[in-house]
């Protein structure tokens, strides 16, 4: 571009020191009135405070693969909890000798998982991809094949079980959700009504009560002789309940598409199904990504609770480390590791969502 | 009309509650058999008691009583399964046969064995509610507490316990009320309160994780009875005689002189009661519904009770406990068995 007449011949001159660079950005961003300078300071002295001693505490006093009786004379954090427990906190029950099978099968999932994030993989083949996959995983688990000893879903524990509530709790709960979502917006009186029964049953009862329902009242109530497995028990509590929340989440989003997409659909001469499928729910799923993935996140770390009915997921097997006298008092370390495997969960769901509402965004 | 509605469905649902408690005798036995192992239900979280060691594997004197009754019926301490079970949900376990037996520290008293349908069998250990105390107080009775700050859990027998204890020696105390047990321990070792209370066998174990155990003592008053015992159905006698005697056992094994290490030798023993005991003589077995080796097999595979108290809870394990109580009746304790015959 040429220079403008008026410019021509005059001398740029810069912009003060102190309105550039760093220091600029630092003076209109964090100084700029005294209220916000006060603010600044208050946090940078909240810093000083806190992560100085939290550094030096967990890294630089910090000892990592010692005993318990070390750990109690060591200045700083006891990461020895975590890595001396970390195949009973990860795997519980399983076998120690064949641990390496739920460790083959958490690296697929990952696998899977990762690529599956990317919506240009998102084909027919990926849909085919993710049962078999998940049979693979069940297989290399439970053994009976290949020579592999039968491991019991009885002993799967730890990561696996907070992976198996959570993979399969979020996926049947979905669909299920979107469901009692159409059927809540129904014309027909008797779906309509059980919908909304539903709904506001499960919903006006925490989730703890309906896993000692699951637990506790619902065995009582079978015929002699007639056990089901606690897992499917505590499995099925919580995609009920999850499946509740979702179901009110899409209902905002059909509510959300105007009038005329339902009318413009049927002038199309659509039928339900096709209008459905086709048009309306496309639209609606898409408002609903954010309180979704909210709805499952919140999901994914509820299936901790099922701690208190007995079952040995992530948390509980750190309870049970922790309640050996040789590692007692260690809580700190051990509770940051989970929030650390929990927070890596829900962030790169989070994550994941955010990158689809952008893609989708037309 | 109302009324008699109000009463049919309070009927129904007692009949629903009651159905599944009813059991006929010899049923749990064929279950298990038919099964091919026994479900004990057990704590998870307790150690010496019953929790899972570092490699999975479970480990506690509650545990060792499940595999006693496993070996009784299968001649194989691994022919079983544990469901670890909570304080809420141990006894509807039971109740729904979730489970064959509970060995859950759980405390035999009136109201479990009436209300809920259960029977406790003999008891595997004798707790009671202590007091911890730094040793730079000098205390040497809790008789001396007079002034004391306790810390206690909240909500517990423990609480009410303790509170009644100071009632009734005419002491005043201060209560301070901590939910968590890691972060009670914690207050007391920091020095919140001078002194702590909760059962005798978890002070053992909290006394081993002071940042120096030998600057705390436990004082020597008991003050509550928490007898724990394994627990069955009503209604299934033989089933019952099956998990008493399997306790039974391994303390008659201690009291005969007879170890995991010693018993082959014992075989050849001349002594009718021991004959009896190891199956040499039969008849228990039978009497039982059980193989004649069955008791051999108990003390082969699992140990008699000395064994299984000091590898758990006693001076081989962490806990470090005296025997105190769950001692032999011929050196001051309590535990005591019938004549096997």
């Amino acid at each position: 571009m040429e220079k403008s007449a008026e410019t021509v011949g005059s001398v740029d001159l810069k912009p003060p020191a102190s309105d550039v660079g760093a220091l600029g950005w630092i003076k209109t961003n964090l100084f700029n009135t005294p209220f916000n300078s006060f603010l600044t300071l208050l946090i940078l002295l909240c810093l000083y405070k806190t992560v100085p001693p939290f550094i030096k505490w967990a890294f630089l006093g910090g000892v990592w693969f010692t005993n318990g009786a070390q750990c109690k004379v060591a200045e700083g954090a006891c990461w020895s909890v975590v890595t001396q427990n970390l195949r009973f906190i990860l795997f519980g029950f399983y076998p120690y000798e064949q641990q390496w099978r739920p460790a083959v099968a958490i690296v697929l999932l990952i696998g899977f998982l990762l690529y599956s994030r990317e919506r240009r993989h998102w084909n027919r083949k990926l849909l085919v991809a993710w049962p078999l996959g998940l049979a693979v995983m069940g297989f290399i688990m439970r053994g009976g094949i290949f020579g592999l000893p039968v491991v019991e879903t009885t002993k799967w524990s730890g990561i696996i079980l907070t992976l198996l509530l959570a993979i399969f709790g979020l996926t049947a709960a979905y669909p299920l959700g979107v469901l009692l979502a159409l059927g809540r917006r129904s014309q027909l009186p008797a779906i309509k009504m059980l919908s909304v029964i539903y709904i506001e049953l499960i919903r006006g009862v925490p989730l703890i009560s309906l896993l000692f329902m699951a637990s506790v009242m619902f065995p009582l109530f079978l015929p002699e002789g007639i056990t089901v497995d606690k897992i499917l028990r505590a499995q099925v509590a919580i995609i009920l309940f999850t499946a509740a929340y979702i179901a009110e989440v899409v209902r905002g989003g059909l509510q959300a598409i105007p009038k005329g997409q339902y009318e413009a659909a049927e002038s199309l001469g659509l039928d339900y199904y096709q209008k459905m499928r086709l048009i309306i729910l496309p639209q609606a799923l898409k408002i609903v990504i954010p309180p979704t993935v909210s709805i499952l996140i919140s999901a994914f770390k509820d299936t901790s609770l099922v701690v208190i009915i007995g079952l040995f997921d992530l948390l509980k097997t750190t309870q049970v480390t922790l309640s050996n006298p040789e590692w007692m008092g260690f809580s700190a370390e051990a509770y940051l590791f989970i929030s650390l495997v929990y927070f890596a969960g829900c962030f790169s769901m989070s994550n994941f969502s955010r990158r689809l509402e952008d893609e989708l965004r037309t | 009309m109302k009324r008699m509605k109000v009463t049919a469905v309070t009927l129904l649902v007692t009949l629903l509650l009651m159905a599944p408690v009813a059991a006929g005798a010899g049923e749990t036995l064929d279950a298990v058999k038919a099964r091919g192992y026994v479900i004990v239900g057990v704590n998870g979280a307790l150690y010496g008691f019953g929790m899972p060691d570092e490699k999975g594997v479970w480990r506690g004197l509650d545990v060792d009583t499940g595999r006693a009754i496993a070996t009784a019926v299968f001649g194989d301490p691994d022919k079983i399964k544990f469901v670890t079970l909570t304080t809420q949900t141990r006894f509807t376990a039971l109740q729904s046969k979730e489970i064959d037996v509970l060995c859950r520290n759980a405390t035999r008293t009136l109201s479990r064995e009436t209300d809920l349908g259960l029977n406790f069998v003999t008891v595997n250990y004798y707790d009671g509610q202590g007091f911890l105390v730094p040793r730079k107080l000098g205390i040497k009775s809790a008789t001396e507490l007079n002034g004391a700050s306790v810390c206690v859990l909240p909500g517990t027998t423990t609480e009410q316990n303790v509170a009644d204890y100071f009632r009734a020696n005419k002491m005043e105390m201060k209560p301070v009320v901590i939910e968590q047990n890691t972060e009670l321990n914690q207050a007391f070792f920091s020095g919140r309160c001078d002194v702590l209370t909760s059962d005798a066998s978890q002070l053992a174990g909290i006394r081993a994780v002071a940042p120096n155990p030998e600057d705390y003592v436990v004082l020597p008053e008991i003050i509550s009875k928490e007898p724990l015992a394994p627990a069955v159905r009503h209604g299934d006698d033989q089933w019952r005689d099956i998990v008493d005697f399997s306790v039974l056992a391994m303390i008659n094994a201690e009291d005969l002189g007879i170890s995991s290490k010693n018993v082959d030798e014992m075989l050849k023993n001349e002594d009718p009661n021991v004959k009896r005991f190891l199956g040499e003589n039969p008849g228990n077995g039978k009497a039982l519904g059980l193989d004649e080796k069955w008791a051999y097999n108990i003390v082969k595979k699992v140990g008699n009770y000395a064994e299984v108290f000091e590898r758990n809870v006693g001076m081989e394990s962490k806990l470090k406990i005296e025997r105190g109580l769950n001692a032999q009746w011929k050196d001051g304790g309590l535990m005591y068995s019938p004549p096997f015959k």
